[in-house]
């Protein structure tokens, strides 16, 4: 390991890689007074760190990236500034203003800052105009409001950013790429009132992860309306994303973070990709060679082909007995529909599936054929999808079992309770008292009383959705350890996961989606740093994906 | 592809192991001293039962005369076997978290369309009596394809059915009573006694003991319980919740016809407008039998209790020569007190410790 920033941990302020500035290194002529200054943040929670005396520094006129993997601390940090998170410590300037910390819920207007993000909090049975003005109509005093006039005004509004938007139109008519277009405008607006009432000149859009969900074309028509904002003199933004493409392609500087610290604010157009992959995961990339497994057909147990549906595209794959095999990538690229896809809770727009001789339609597939199949589901939302928290465990475990023990007098109670209270032993939940109620148990114990519920119908097939969210570090090694003998049984394991860590520790093989496609599979050396890694090349290097042979 | 969940593979060994476990696991509470807790949740499930008796004992020490009399007691279980029979089936729409507000129109129905049948008409009661209880199946089954085949909020559907059916049977007996049905549906009804009691109470009994068997011990019970509580769940489960919220409506027009069979039978005939009063205190009932026996769940032994219990309080203030009005303050509070308190259970026992 022999890049500039192998090692975050040895002093985050005098990075010194190609093209790394020395913290708020101006790109312009002269000294400008940054629009936003944050200095020595940090934010703990609980006892995990999720920023650590961070800095950054937004300079007038210029798009700044903010980079890092999940959990890195770029939400905490945009929630300081929204006002949501209270820092432990920490200083802030805003246009060489000190500003208190903690800022009062709502302040951010005040002091020209404006946030879209990913959900871009537009209300699709509204028109564009009354999207655009909500908030100014809430606030409106008089009983009258003007829609001719303030539908003209909408469209002065919308010209000046190039647009060509019916104010009339309702929202849930108009592109996903119009409504980005349409969150960012009103935010801009939001800006430039405040300025105008306020008679000052700065101003920061902070734009969340909002290419996530927009086609190819829409990125690019958002980016021309980020350019015209800063060349404009309206505002500076702050662009988060998971992208490096995209964050390479509009922004002028950028900041890194990791594990909530500081890894360095490089000017973008001195630093090359394999740079920032370095920053943003903490080691070098390898060689993108493709490793490609051969599966002989005998042993596939199962086969998905051309399956289409939410925003995925042809997806093909096989999985052999035993065998575990994990799907992930970016959030929005769709790798988290495919369990619910083959399990028919979502209905897929094509696509079959194969197994044991019977191939199923996906369009047609629905969750009780599926388990008829012995197909079972466990769905990320254990709470929602998974369980009726508010009835008793036994219950909830044994739902699916209930016609196997129907006496000639109806169901045997005491036999379904003694059934029950072994089977929560068998899967260590605790209390493993079947008439405590579901939600009384602590998340690692819930999952497991899933994982009991499910296994003890010896399902062939068992799908997965973040099997190991919200529990404890414990409960995960003993979930891992369930899988894993649920694969040795001869069941075939799918696991959709955003958890490198969790996919490297349980699966053979990771195929890692990347807009909707399979973009990359990594089927010998899985670790954690080398689906990290996968999951940005398979964006960056979009261009020449090629799609997995199967 | 038949259903094929494979029985659960228990080894001798691990079963042994928690048949003791379970052993211990139930013996726990016994040994213990009756905790706070524990007394509290018996007193919750059986606070409408005290109730009830409670009612019954003041009464009968303010009105000894006429109060604790059999013949009273003839009267309270004999005439409200019909709000047991309807209120029974409404519990099962609302355990699949459905609302049918036309079971008391499906009830009226039934019970003029045996009266015009048989009177107007001059059929056999007993071809009477079948077509009336298929016309209450054949509405359940239209409320339950409007509300499962095409998603419409079963609120809306049965609010709308329900004044249809109305219209109906307004139609059909030209808006007024229409009496004189056969001898043989009265005696069947209120005629023979068992007990002093009439036999329609003995009706409601038994429908009683039958949801209680199906709630209770049948896996259909728990299948209705999580649709109404977990659609998701339920379906991501392999329930087939359409057809068990379908299902639970056309039981329900079951019931309502069952419930208007007993109501032509002990008014000898039929009326075009009081079948549509019982459609609140059966909403009540069910409400407040949910606070008892199993709080949180609409329970066919809690609705019982609750039934007589209503009926026990507004026969003795009737008794005190309260006027008519009672029924509705003690009909309408009820339901607002009963939905409060089984919130308020059900949020307590979904107090998450997240």
């Amino acid at each position: 390991m022999s890049g500039p920033v192998d090692d975050g941990r040895t002093d985050q302020s005098t990075n010194s890689g190609p093209g790394a500035t020395a913290a708020p290194g101006p790109p312009h002529a002269g000294a400008p007074v940054p629009v936003l200054a944050l200095h020595g943040l940090s934010k703990s929670f609980g006892g995990a760190q999720a920023l650590d005396n961070v800095d950054l520094t937004i300079l007038p006129g210029e798009v700044h990236g903010l980079l890092g993997e999940n959990g890195s601390g770029k939400s905490t940090l945009i929630k300081v500034l929204n006002g949501f998170h209270a820092p432990d410590s920490g200083s802030l300037e805003i246009a060489g203003e000190p500003v208190a910390l903690p800022l009062p819920p709502g302040q951010f207007r005040e002091l020209g800052l404006s946030f879209v993000h990913q959900d871009l909090g537009l209300i699709l049975e509204l028109s564009v105009l009354e999207n655009l003005r909500v908030g100014e109509l809430i606030a409106q005093r008089g009983a009258w409001i003007g829609w001719r006039n303030e539908r003209r005004r909408a469209h002065e509004t919308f010209a000046r950013y190039g647009l060509e938007l019916d104010p009339s139109a309702p929202v849930g008519s108009i592109t996903p790429t119009e409504r980005a277009l349409l969150a960012i405008v009103r935010a801009v607006e939001g800006i430039r009132s405040a300025q105008s009432d306020r008679h000052m000149s700065h101003g920061l859009l902070v734009l969340d992860e909002p290419t996530v969900f927009l086609p190819a074309d829409g990125t690019q028509q958002l980016f021309g309306i980020v350019r015209e904002i800063v060349s404009s003199g309206d505002a500076s933004v702050l662009f988060v994303s998971h992208d490096l493409d995209e964050v390479r392609e509009v922004t002028d500087r950028v900041t890194v973070l990791r594990d909530g610290r500081l890894q360095g604010t490089v000017n973008t157009s001195e630093t090359s990709e394999p740079q920032l992959v370095e920053m943003i995961i903490g080691r070098r990339l390898e060689s993108l060679a493709l490793p490609s497994q051969q599966l002989t057909g005998h042993d596939v147990e199962l086969s998905v082909r051309g399956l289409c549906g939410g925003s995925l595209e042809d997806i093909d794959f096989d999985i052999r007995r035993g065998e575990i095999l994990g799907f992930t990538g970016l959030a929005g690229s769709g790798f988290e529909d495919i369990p619910y896809l083959l399990f028919g809770a979502q209905s897929g727009r094509a696509g079959t599936l194969s197994a044991q001789g019977i191939t199923f339609d996906l369009t047609q597939m629905t969750p009780d054929r599926a388990v008829r199949n012995g197909f079972v589901l466990l769905p990320a939302d254990r709470q929602r999808d998974g369980s009726v928290p508010g009835l008793p465990v036994g219950d909830n475990v044994m739902l699916q079992v209930l016609p196997t023990y129907k006496g000639p007098m109806g169901l045997r109670r005491r036999q379904l309770n003694r059934r029950a209270h072994g089977l929560l032993q068998e899967f260590d939940v605790r209390p493993p008292d079947p008439r405590a109620t579901y939600e009384e148990l602590s998340g690692g114990n819930q999952q497991k009383a899933m994982l009991a519920k499910w296994l003890q119908t010896e399902p062939k097939y068992i799908f997965l959705h973040e099997p190991t969210q919200g529990v404890d570090v414990g409960a995960r090694a003993q979930i891992f350890s369930m899988l894993g003998d649920a694969a040795r049984d001869g069941a075939s394991v799918l696991c959709a996961s955003s958890d490198y860590e969790q996919l490297a520790a349980v699966c053979d093989r990771v195929i890692v989606i990347a807009r909707g496609r399979m973009a990359r599979e990594i089927s010998t050396d899985v670790t954690k740093e080398r689906i990290a890694e996968q999951v940005y090349n398979s964006v960056t290097l979009r261009e020449t994906t090629q799609e997995v042979a199967t | 592809m038949e259903a094929s969940t494979q029985p659960p593979t228990e080894s001798p060994k691990a079963s042994t192991e928690s048949e003791a476990a379970v052993e211990r696991a139930e013996e726990r509470p016994r040994r213990r001293p009756v905790s706070n807790a524990r007394s509290m949740q018996f007193l919750e499930r059986w606070a409408l039962l005290f109730a009830w008796i409670a009612v019954v004992i003041l009464f009968s020490l303010i009105k000894p005369d006429t109060y604790p009399t059999s013949g009273n007691f003839q009267t309270i279980f004999g005439s409200q076997a019909v709000l047991l029979m309807l209120t029974l089936g409404l519990i099962l729409p609302l355990t699949t978290g459905d609302f049918d507000l036309s079971i008391a129109s499906n009830m009226s129905l039934t019970s003029m369309l045996i009266a015009v049948l048989n009177v107007n008409h001059g059929w056999a009661i007993l071809p009477a009596v079948v077509a009336g209880l298929l016309a209450a199946i054949l509405v359940g089954v239209i409320n339950g394809a409007l509300v499962v085949l095409i998603g419409i909020d079963s609120f809306i559907v049965t609010l709308g059915t329900g004044t249809v059916l109305l219209g109906i049977v307004q139609w059909i007996s030209n808006a007024t009573d229409v009496t004189g049905t056969s001898q043989v549906l009265t005696t069947w009804t209120i005629g023979h006694r068992i007990g002093g009691i009439s036999l329609i109470f003995y009706y409601g009994v038994a429908a009683t003991l039958i949801l209680f068997y199906v709630f209770e011990y049948t896996p259909l019970g728990r299948r209705l319980l999580f649709v109404g509580r977990g659609r998701s769940v339920s379906r991501l489960s392999g329930l087939r919740v359409s057809r068990i919220r379908w299902g639970s409506f056309v039981c329900c027009g079951l019931f309502a016809g069952l419930a208007g069979i007993m109501y032509a039978g002990s008014l000898g005939g039929a009326d075009p407008a009081s079948g549509q009063t019982f459609l609140l205190p059966a909403f009540a009932a069910a409400f407040l039998g949910a606070t008892a026996v199993y709080p949180g769940r609409f329970n066919p032994i809690g609705t019982f209790i609750a039934v007589y219990f209503l009926v026990s309080g507004i026969t003795g203030l009737q008794l005190l020569g309260v006027q008519n009005f009672v029924q509705q303050l003690f009909y309408g509070g009820a339901l607002v007190i009963a939905v409060a308190l089984s919130t308020l259970a059900r949020r307590r026992g979904a107090r998450a410790p997240s």
